[in-house]
């Protein structure tokens, strides 16, 4: 009995929609934190355009905007068509994407406002955590409720690629929002450290895996055969492809934490699933590639297959990259420099950059019933965007490479060849230019393809609801019996079976991880390391706020070229009251983990107002606001409170005593500064900020 | 470093969930015909003589 039905095409092209705006802002953003890094200035002269800000922006909007829409996009058309079926329901539909688009927007909002958790790719602040958990959970019913009332017995391999997206970034984005809220839109991490390290580098790395892989790779498969019309080149290999990259991808996190206080068996586990993630990414690409053959005449004609090529072609090539720079030997030159920045930027633009611009010019015209407006320009974008991913990665690569090296030079007579951290940037700016360059190509291009899509768009028609029809599944079995009690029903539902048992394993998991958080762990305590003062708590606070995180690393690996610039290496046990840890990922400034006592406060003031009169030809934005702002000491009790429930010794009752103490550092620091001849008053925030410096690292001395 | 063992933990137990998905696949014959699926997604398209102009 054929059954006919409708594909909801109107939510297809809303999220079409905001994958172009988002991308556009995002990439905007981008390109102008990219001039920053040239031209300081560029920051606007406001703190809520200063770089710290909004690279969080940029990342969040690119990811989660620019991406996530993409990916929204592109299961919404294919998961109708490969199980014949219209979406589950209308109403959750439109209450996915519309609660998508306000938790960017409110991402928008808070993040150069300096609300941030500072964990990278997850700075949003705990409501907006919640409000993910909810659109994401809405996301699932809706994609589940497809699935179990599918007309198509048989689910294609792209069905499972969305599913372990599904799945692993509902657990990721649970376990890495673990946080004790103090007010509105601040929060505190329940682990601290090296253990904080170390889930939001599971989350980090698996987030790449799962929101920035898995869904391109199921998008992928549905695309490019029906755009080259013609089957994936191996089904079989597909269905291994799926398995084996799943299995693996979730072990590879700590490949970000080398050389870091993390146990060093922690490290090569994850240095050896690295490795063993080569295997199903190229077998992926080539299943991908050889779709094609026989086909490549259709290749020289159509815009279309070349991004997919090119984008398969980045996979690749960061695929391959990744577990490169998961060696040791090659990740001791690379971590913390630019080499990275070209990495993900070769997977972020080139594989789902080009991947959703494939996708947009096929999907677009199709259902809006018409070609595209103009394949000229389409091949205009092909090549200007091509262009500028060259002209992005490539200086990086160089930028990243000659800094790394600098770091570790020596001159024959043992010392540091570059001693000043400074000399080793400016030698690399000519690269920022160039890569600024490189990304306003790109832009160009999604500027081209959007005049391109509106122009298609305005000689077509929507087809809001496109007509289709199926033979409805046979029902296969009534349960009598036996069969008929509640368990044995569940077992012949697997779909709802799943997400039940899914839910029965969060709760318990919880449950379990309880206990963990609150004993105290069995890392190693250093004794002369104290909690910090209630001003430098306030002061750390404001080094979250202002994203310092972002250019400057707080962890020192143990090379000699790197104690012998920084100090002693970092310890596990010097991080234990760092809710959240700080330890950063990139370099673009000196690391600053022993950064206390090495300059004055006077010095300090002066450089966070104009960092150019300490430091000529530094590329850190001015801090002037911080002189002006008055420290908001209303929140020192509840701070105080927040970390003692976390496990800092703080003893009770410290909390009415500490903005006594508060008070008297600050004024301290105040005369001090007074006898270098700078005046200010007291209870600004940069005399917190300074106080947290001047903290840094000094717990342990070994000079 | 008890967090690792959480961490290894919630690892495992989205190992076993996608094994448990794997079993499933493989017992009801998802996997059973690795030809025809790739064939049939390419034949799913619109019925020419119902489409809304």
């Amino acid at each position: 009995m054929t059954e006919k039905f409708y594909y909801d095409n109107k939510t297809v092209r809303n999220f079409a929609i905001a994958t172009i705006v988002w991308g556009i802002i995002g990439m905007t953003v981008g390109l102008l934190i990219a001039l920053q890094l040239i031209k300081p200035g560029m920051n606007l002269g406001s703190q809520y355009t200063t770089f710290g800000r909004i690279r969080p922006l940029h990342t969040n909007a690119v990811i989660f905007a620019f991406v996530g829409n993409a990916i929204f996009m592109g299961v919404y058309y294919s998961l109708q068509r490969l199980l014949k079926a219209r979406m589950f329901s209308d109403v959750l539909s439109k209450i996915h994407f519309w609660g998508w688009q306000l938790i960017i927007i409110s991402a928008v909002i808070t993040l150069p406002l300096g609300f941030t958790s500072s964990h990278e790719y997850a700075e949003l602040e705990w409501p907006i955590d919640i409000a993910i958990t909810i659109i994401w959970v809405v996301f699932g019913v809706n994609m589940f409720g497809t699935i179990i009332k599918r007309r198509e017995q048989h689910m294609y391999v792209a069905i499972w690629f969305y599913i372990a997206t599904f799945v692993t970034v509902a657990v990721l984005h649970i376990v890495n929002s673990f946080q004790l809220p103090i007010s509105a839109f601040k929060s505190y991490y329940l682990y601290a450290g090296v253990q904080d390290a170390l889930v939001q580098w599971w989350y980090g790395h698996n987030a790449v895996a799962f929101f920035l892989t898995t869904p391109y790779l199921g998008m992928m498969y549905y695309f490019l055969p029906k755009m080259a019309n013609r089957p994936v080149y191996s089904y079989k290999l597909s269905i291994l492809h799926f398995w084996s990259l799943i299995f693996i991808y979730i072990w590879a996190g700590p490949h970000h934490l080398l050389y870091t206080s993390l146990p060093s068996w922690a490290q090569s586990l994850g240095v050896a699933f690295s490795i063993m993630l080569i295997a199903p990414s190229w077998g992926g690409m080539i299943n991908g590639l050889l779709t094609l053959r026989g086909a490549w005449d259709k290749v020289r004609e159509e815009a279309t297959l070349k991004f997919m090529v090119v984008g398969l072609t980045a996979y690749g090539m960061a695929t391959f990259e990744g577990p490169m720079l998961a060696l040791k030997q090659i990740n001791a030159i690379a971590h913390y420099t630019d080499w990275i920045v070209a990495h993900v930027h070769v997977g972020a633009l080139g594989w789902n950059g080009f991947l959703t611009f494939g996708i947009l010019y096929w999907l677009i015209p199709r259902i809006y019933r018409t070609e595209l407006y103009s394949k000229k320009l389409a091949a205009f974008h092909f090549w200007i965007g091509t262009l500028g991913i060259i002209f992005y990665a490539v200086p990086l690569y160089f930028a990243g490479f000659t800094q790394g090296l600098m770091w570790k030079e020596f001159t024959e007579e043992g010392l540091l060849k570059y001693p000043n951290f400074l000399e080793t940037l400016l030698q690399i700016i000519p690269m920022y230019m160039l890569r600024a360059a490189g990304g306003a190509m790109y832009l160009a291009g999604v500027l081209v393809m959007t005049y391109n899509l509106i122009k298609t768009v305005n000689q077509g028609k929507l087809l809001a609801d496109e007509p289709a029809e199926a033979p409805a599944l046979p029902v296969q079995y009534t349960p009598q019996g036996t069969d008929k009690k509640l368990h044995r029903l569940l077992e012949r539902k697997p779909m709802v079976f799943m997400v039940l048992s899914l839910v029965v394993i969060l709760i318990g998991g919880m449950i379990e991880m309880m206990p963990t958080f609150t004993i105290k762990s069995n890392i190693p305590t250093i004794s002369t390391v104290k909690p910090y003062s209630p001003l430098e708590l306030q002061g750390r606070d404001l080094y979250i706020r202002e994203g310092c995180v972002n250019c400057h690393s707080q962890m020192i690996r143990p090379f000699r070229s790197e104690t012998e610039r920084y100090g002693e290496y970092s310890k596990a046990g010097e991080f234990v009251y760092d809710h959240p840890f700080l330890w950063g990922s990139k370099r673009t400034g000196p690391d600053l983990a022993r950064e206390g006592g090495k300059y004055s406060n006077a010095w300090h003031f002066n450089h966070l107002l104009d960092p150019q009169t300490m430091s000529p030809g530094s590329i850190m934005p001015p801090y002037e606001w911080l002189i002006n702002q008055q420290l908001d000491t209303t929140t020192t009790i509840s701070k105080i409170n927040a970390m003692r429930t976390l496990g800092v010794p703080y003893d009770l009752g410290y909390e009415h005593q500490a903005n006594a103490d508060l008070k008297e550092q600050a004024e301290a620091i105040a005369k001090d500064l007074k006898q270098g001849n700078v005046r200010v008053q007291s209870d600004r925030e940069i005399i917190a900020i300074i106080a947290y410096i001047q903290r840094l690292g000094i717990d342990i001395r070994t000079k | 470093m008890n967090m690792i063992f959480v961490l290894i933990g919630c690892s495992i137990l989205l190992a076993l969930i996608f094994l448990a998905a794997f079993f499933w696949a493989v017992k009801s014959g998802q996997n059973d015909d690795t030809y025809t699926p790739a064939v049939r997604i390419l034949f799913d398209d619109e019925i020419k003589d119902e489409t809304h102009d």
